[in-house]
């Protein structure tokens, strides 16, 4: 899932549309409406049902002709072989996992201290042309990543970040810092400067001034800015294939896809891995959902 | 308490954009000072110089004869209020006013003690446990000058305060503010927009342009003779009326016929214009003794006065105060007569007043 500049920027609450002319015209109308929105929701879903279905059935029961909907054994074992290997050990999966959560997280702690700070600058400060810095840390998002795999790849094979976490993390860090920047001076430029300059008169320097009475006014801000950025480090393939290659190292999103197209698929194992991996996205989802609807509070302003 | 003294303030922030140009101003101890002028024209980034919020690019600074040029602004013993109150959002009222207090250091009984004391100077008594979102504006703003007095500074900057006050609530605040400024004495530097607050308010008015202080004078000075055509515009609700006169027979004439008395000392040869209160006019009857003709474009009728607005001939009509129940129709012929003393003269091409 790519996350686009545009839905994350809107921290304002969501508007309720509720639209009293369409539920005048009629209980037809809306069941036709219902019907349809069962119709689309059933394709859009289909998917996803079948992968959360294949990952409990038996081997068996998953290349049967006709196919299974209902009347299948339920099995867990598929979900074993992912954390587990034959051999009793840890599976490669499993370790891709973890590289996945070392990754995505500390590339988002990265992105996030390095971006906040900045975003506050660009904020609160007159700096000499700032649109066009803004300008130019937005415009390094305008490419879709992959124009720039190549050379970045022979930059890494040049200093020795070739198939290493920490050339994934600073990637990743590197795209979501654009992001983390445009998102937060967003959020900033809601807490009025009038707190720091207060804190200020009161005795404090900017940095305090800021550390203790706007940081903590951001947290929410902060906290949905954050998961935008876990969730782009997390589902990351491009990258990640290009720039990785043994399994100590090998995010989960490689990993899953390796695991097809050898002469058998073992498509449980595949669907059992694609469930564990979509798990925390649709959690971080729900959360980045909350706190944009909730927005930013601010009690002592009146605007 | 101190006075303020503040030389060749230049401010260039580093996009190119000059937000003051030139300001010299002394603030005497004990003195409301306002500064007054129309929005860009630098006033709050004075104050927030002289608060230490902004770095001067040029020019001085002294706070009772102490160079504060390169004071964090917390050592400069002042306190501020904000247009938009800057409440601390997680504090209870009375941790907003203890808050200063304690970053000071000082001992909690001194802490509670002055506290009490600013609460009940400002009448915050039952509002001592609530949280800044559960105050009106107006509550907020009296916690917010609150936090001020309890640090007995040595001067009260005011940042456009009651400018986010409705119109009722802003008239009580300011009789209380200029009431508490004259109770404890304190140098208090006010900047506003608004020329009324600026004339109910101000010992002294600095009104500013573009960076430059254009006049500075007690209200009744600055109302009387407007240094500049900017303050004569700026001043008064309606404004000066600014008549295009010329000078012949050691009297100055306006074009419709107008005769008002020169003051002394008017230079030669220069286009000029006369600054005349709407109060010192006068609509007549068509053909009254010293008018001359003129015609009603409008009226506003205002309850306790009506502004005329007639056309005597000029470049500009003029406008006129009349008590209301002097009453002429829109379109009536009808006669102008100046009642006032010796006028205002202004230069056109400096702006500047001549005599």
């Amino acid at each position: 899932m790519a996350v686009s500049v545009d839905e994350a920027v809107s921290p304002g609450p969501v508007r309720d549309h509720p639209a009293p002319t369409r539920r005048r015209s009629g209980r037809g109308r809306s069941v036709l409406e219902l019907a349809l929105l069962v119709v689309l929701a059933a394709v859009m879903l289909f998917p996803a049902l079948w992968m959360l279905e294949t990952s409990i059935k038996e081997n068996r029961d998953v290349y049967a002709i006709p196919a299974k909907f209902f009347d299948f054994t339920v099995t867990l074992d598929h979900f074993r072989d992912v954390f587990v290997a034959p051999d009793g050990g840890r599976s490669a999966l499993s370790v891709s996992f973890l590289n996945s959560v070392v990754v995505a997280g500390v590339s988002t702690l990265l992105a996030t201290v390095l971006g906040v700070p900045a975003a506050w600058a660009y904020s609160r400060f007159s700096v000499k042309a700032k649109k066009d810095q803004l300008f130019f840390i937005l415009s390094t998002r305008f490419m879709p990543p992959v124009v720039v795999v190549i050379p970045i790849f022979l930059m890494y094979r040049q200093v020795g970040l070739i198939d290493s976490k920490l050339g994934l993390i600073l990637i990743y860090a590197a795209f979501n810092v654009p992001f983390t920047i445009w998102m937060m001076k967003g959020f900033v430029d809601e807490v009025p400067a009038e707190y720091e300059d207060a804190a200020m008169l009161d005795g404090y320097t900017r940095l305090q001034a800021f550390r203790k009475f706007t940081l903590p006014l951001l947290v929410p801000g902060i906290a949905a800015t954050a998961v935008f950025a876990l969730i782009f480090s997390w589902n990351e393939f491009v990258f990640a294939i290009f720039l990785t290659s043994s399994d100590e190292v090998r995010t989960a999103p490689p990993a899953i896809a390796g695991l097809i197209g050898g002469t058998t698929v073992d498509w449980g194992l595949v669907a059992a891995a694609s469930v564990v991996f979509a798990l925390p996205v649709l959690v971080f989802a729900y959360l980045v959902r909350k706190h944009l609807v909730a927005g930013v509070t601010l009690g002592a302003v009146r605007r | 308490m101190a006075g303020i003294e503040v030389t060749a303030l230049h401010k260039r922030y580093p996009d190119g954009t000059v937000a003051v140009d030139q300001v010299d101003l002394s603030i005497r101890d004990g003195e409301l000072f306002v500064m007054l002028g129309p929005s860009g024209c630098g006033k709050t980034t004075t104050l927030r110089a002289v608060a230490g919020l902004e770095k001067q690019t040029a020019g001085d600074i002294r706070i009772g004869g102490t160079l504060v040029n390169d004071l964090p602004p917390a050592e400069r013993d002042i306190a501020m209020v904000f247009q938009f109150y800057a409440l601390y959002p997680h504090l209870r009222t009375r941790d907003n006013l203890a808050f200063p207090l304690r970053a000071e250091g000082l001992p909690k009984a001194e802490v509670r003690e002055r506290v009490d004391e600013a609460a009940r100077l400002m009448r915050l008594g039952p509002l001592l446990n609530r949280r800044p979102s559960r105050l009106s504006g107006g509550e907020q703003q009296r916690v917010a000058l609150a936090r001020a007095l309890v640090r007995r500074p040595r001067a009260f900057l005011m940042d456009e305060p009651l400018t986010n006050l409705d119109a009722e609530l802003r008239a009580d605040m300011r009789t209380e503010i200029k009431h508490l400024q004259g109770e404890l004495g304190t140098t208090m530097v006010y900047v506003t927009h608004d020329q009324v607050e600026a004339m109910s308010l101000g010992h002294r008015i600095a009104i500013l342009n573009k960076g430059r202080v254009e006049q500075i004078g007690t209200p009744l000075e600055v109302y009387d003779r407007p240094a500049s055509l900017f303050c004569a515009a700026f001043i008064g609700s309606p404004p000066m009326n600014l008549i295009d006169v010329e000078v012949a027979d050691g009297k100055l004439r306006s074009p419709g016929g107008l005769v008002l008395t020169p003051p002394p000392g008017l230079p030669r040869d220069r286009r000029l214009v006369a600054g005349v209160r709407p109060e010192a006019l006068e609509v007549t009857e068509a053909g009254a003794q010293h008018s001359v003709p003129a015609r009603v474009v409008s009226a506003e009728w205002l309850g306790d006065e009506i502004i005329y607005v007639v056309d005597h001939g000029g470049r500009r009509d003029s406008r006129v105060r009349m008590a209301p129940t002097v009453r002429f129709a829109t379109d009536a012929p009808v006669g102008l007569r100046h009642t006032g003393g010796t006028p205002a003269v202004y230069d056109v091409s400096t702006e500047e007043l001549v005599a």
